[in-house]
């Protein structure tokens, strides 16, 4: 492994990928830094999902550089060696394993050996007790730590699914839109817990929901057509004219 | 940290009415007089000894079905690999009692002309190495295949549209006489098995006291296998692959663990098989054989383990019975019944018993409070 050519945490540079001709990415460069929070905003067919995707390991791009910590080349990696580099991944829709405890969900993410014998042959009894019960008061899902994961409420899934994240200690945490069928209150207190986590942890939120974009008052990127339209403040990006085109169709 | 302990009620229960049985029937067959209503006659002991052999399959189906989410169509194929190795080891035990009496060659290949042993029969007079095949060649088979499928990400339908292949393929594969392990029709004829004689009774209680054992031990293996964060992890697998991924876990290496260990749990049920029906030929690869150990699963309860022993037990019990009565209408019988059962007991037999029992407790406490307890909870 070379030296670092880039001492960002995450490099994307002039990454494409296409499906059947369909450009989802178009020559798309972002750097985010390390303990930085970067809201990733745009349009529908932006290419956002696609972009977790790469970074992810879950797509292969046809023509780009993504490096992370600038030595792990993460075209050439699958999505559990991905994982196990420190990058954390939320789903749009929340994703838990809904036949199993609360407890349970946060047992597996736990930052742990993950091959088949490693867990065959290990105690489930005393490992890592004290570190779910820190995650399950983060989330605040103590009192749900029995329950399945199934009877949750859908707040309380994505804050399930985030603690999953947060388990699995990584550096990098990639949430897509968070705040998706929240309630206002829910949504403020995701916002909050959000910045806490990019205190010691870069975060890429996508969101469509400007007022969560606003609270969370970080840089964002406008993502259209597969390629960085507007990078800045809020404020900044929603002065751009080409943004107030793309979203209002003037 | 609450864990499942292996030997919770469900796991007791299996492994009494086992231990029961593996008692009771060589006591109703061997200690009661012929004439006694509890008197087991001598062809029931080996036919109770094939449906423990089909309770074993259908343990190894549930293991990764139930379990992992992998519906393998093609699961008779590791049993009927588990019975040929063991049925080599007994047409090497016939010697030279075969019809032409060749001290070496079984008959079969006495007829086709052979002049020597193929290569892969060495080895198989010694019953240590036999019982090691027994394993090694379904489980190197699952291992190979799912290494295949399983990289290449073949998942729900099309991986058990390609199992089903699969079993085709080596069915038609040991119908040539040229693959060297009868053609046709298949091993049989057997003499002895490490000295005892197959045909004698004691060998046959033998053989079924064996089965049960098998069994027995299967469950254990699979109760500890997915009571264990492995086991999570397969569960994970199975209700949200993608999700297991992204959290770092290889995917691929669980998949192929638990299809190889399901792989030889088969073996050792079809192994334990042959010398108690005396046969095993290509039919035994049938698609049809697969797809009916999936029906046992389904009838008894998927993903429950108990459900897997008694959903065989029941269909097989059912099959024996239908088919002296109403010979013609055993299949309709059967499609019905999983029908019946997909539309109207999705959690199989267990799960319908279980709800029962729960409901009946819960009216039981409902009449001994006095008040309701819904309330008092609210």
């Amino acid at each position: 492994m070379s030296a670092p050519i880039t001492p960002t945490l995450l490099y994307l540079d002039n990454v494409s990928v296409s499906f059947d001709g369909f450009r989802a990415l178009n020559a798309l460069s972002l750097a985010v830094d390390h303990a930085e929070m970067r809201a990733i905003i745009g349009p529908n067919g932006a290419g956002k999902t696609t972009m977790m995707d790469v970074i992810t390991g879950k797509t292969k791009p046809n023509e780009g550089t993504a490096l992370y910590e600038g030595t792990h080349d993460l075209t050439s990696l699958d999505e559990a060696a991905i994982a196990e580099l420190g990058i954390g991944r939320k789903f749009q829709t929340p994703t838990v394993f809904e036949m199993h405890t609360v407890e349970d969900n946060l047992l597996l993410a736990l930052k742990n050996k993950r091959g088949p014998l490693a867990t065959l042959f290990s105690g489930i009894a005393a490992q890592g007790r004290e570190r779910i019960d820190v995650l399950l008061e983060r989330v605040r899902l103590t009192a749900q730590r029995h329950r399945r994961a199934g009877e949750l409420s859908h707040g309380q899934k994505q804050w399930l699914e985030i603690g999953m994240l947060l388990a699995q200690e990584p550096k990098l945490l990639l949430i897509d839109e968070p705040a998706a069928g929240m309630t206002d209150y829910e949504t403020a207190d995701t916002a909050d817990l959000l910045r806490d986590i990019a205190r010691s942890k870069a975060v890429i939120v996508v969101e469509h929901d400007m007022t969560f974009v606003r609270e969370l008052g970080v840089k964002v990127t406008c993502l259209h057509e597969g390629s960085v339209l507007a990078e800045g403040s809020l404020d900044a990006v929603s002065a751009n004219e080409r943004v107030v085109e793309v979203y209002l169709g003037r | 940290m609450r864990t499942q302990s292996l030997f919770d009620r469900q796991t007791i229960i299996v492994l009494s009415l086992l231990a029961a049985s593996a008692i009771l029937v060589p006591a109703m067959n061997g200690l009661t007089s012929p004439e006694s209503a509890l008197h087991l006659s001598d062809h029931l002991v080996p036919l109770l000894g094939k449906y423990v052999c089909f309770a074993l399959l259908a343990l190894s189906v549930d293991l990764i079905w139930g379990f992992c989410g992998i519906l393998s169509l093609g699961h008779g194929a590791f049993f009927a690999l588990g019975g040929y190795a063991m049925g080599m080891y007994l047409m090497r035990q016939i010697g030279p009692r075969g019809a032409y009496a060749d001290p070496v060659l079984p008959d079969f290949m006495v007829f086709l002309n052979w002049k020597e042993l193929p290569w892969f029969w060495h080895g198989f007079d010694w019953f240590p190495f036999a019982a090691l095949m027994v394993l090694l060649v379904p489980g190197v088979l699952a291992f190979i295949f799912g290494w295949f499928a399983f990289r290449s990400r073949v998942t729900g339908v099309y991986f058990s549209i390609i199992t089903q292949a699969m079993t085709f393929a080596l069915m038609l594969a040991f119908f040539r006489n040229d693959m060297g392990l009868g053609g046709n029709n298949g091993l049989t004829d057997f003499k002895e098995i490490l000295g005892f004689s197959v045909q004698a009774k004691s060998t046959r209680i033998a053989l079924f006291v064996l089965s049960v054992l098998a069994l027995a031990g299967g469950y254990l293996l699979c109760r500890w296998v997915v009571g264990s964060k492995f086991g999570k992890v397969l569960v994970a697998v199975r209700d949200a692959e993608s999700r297991t991924r992204f959290l770092g876990y290889c995917v691929e290496h669980y998949k192929l663990a638990v299809f190889a260990l399901s792989a030889m749990l088969a073996g050792v049920a079809g192994a334990l098989y042959v010398p108690q029906v005396g046969i095993i030929n290509p039919s035994e690869f049938a698609p049809a054989n697969s797809i009916e150990v999936v029906i046992w699963v389904a009838v008894g309860g998927r993903g429950t383990l108990a459900g897997a022993i008694l959903g065989a037990l029941l269909v097989n019990a059912g099959k024996t019975w239908f088919t002296a009565v109403l010979p013609e209408f055993w299949l309709f019988a059967l499609g019905s019944l999983f029908v019946f059962v997909t539309l109207f007991m999705s959690r199989g037999v267990l799960g319908a018993v279980r709800d029962l029992w729960e409901h009946s407790n819960q009216k039981v406490r409902a009449r001994r409070s006095p008040q309701p307890i819904s309330h008092a909870a609210e």
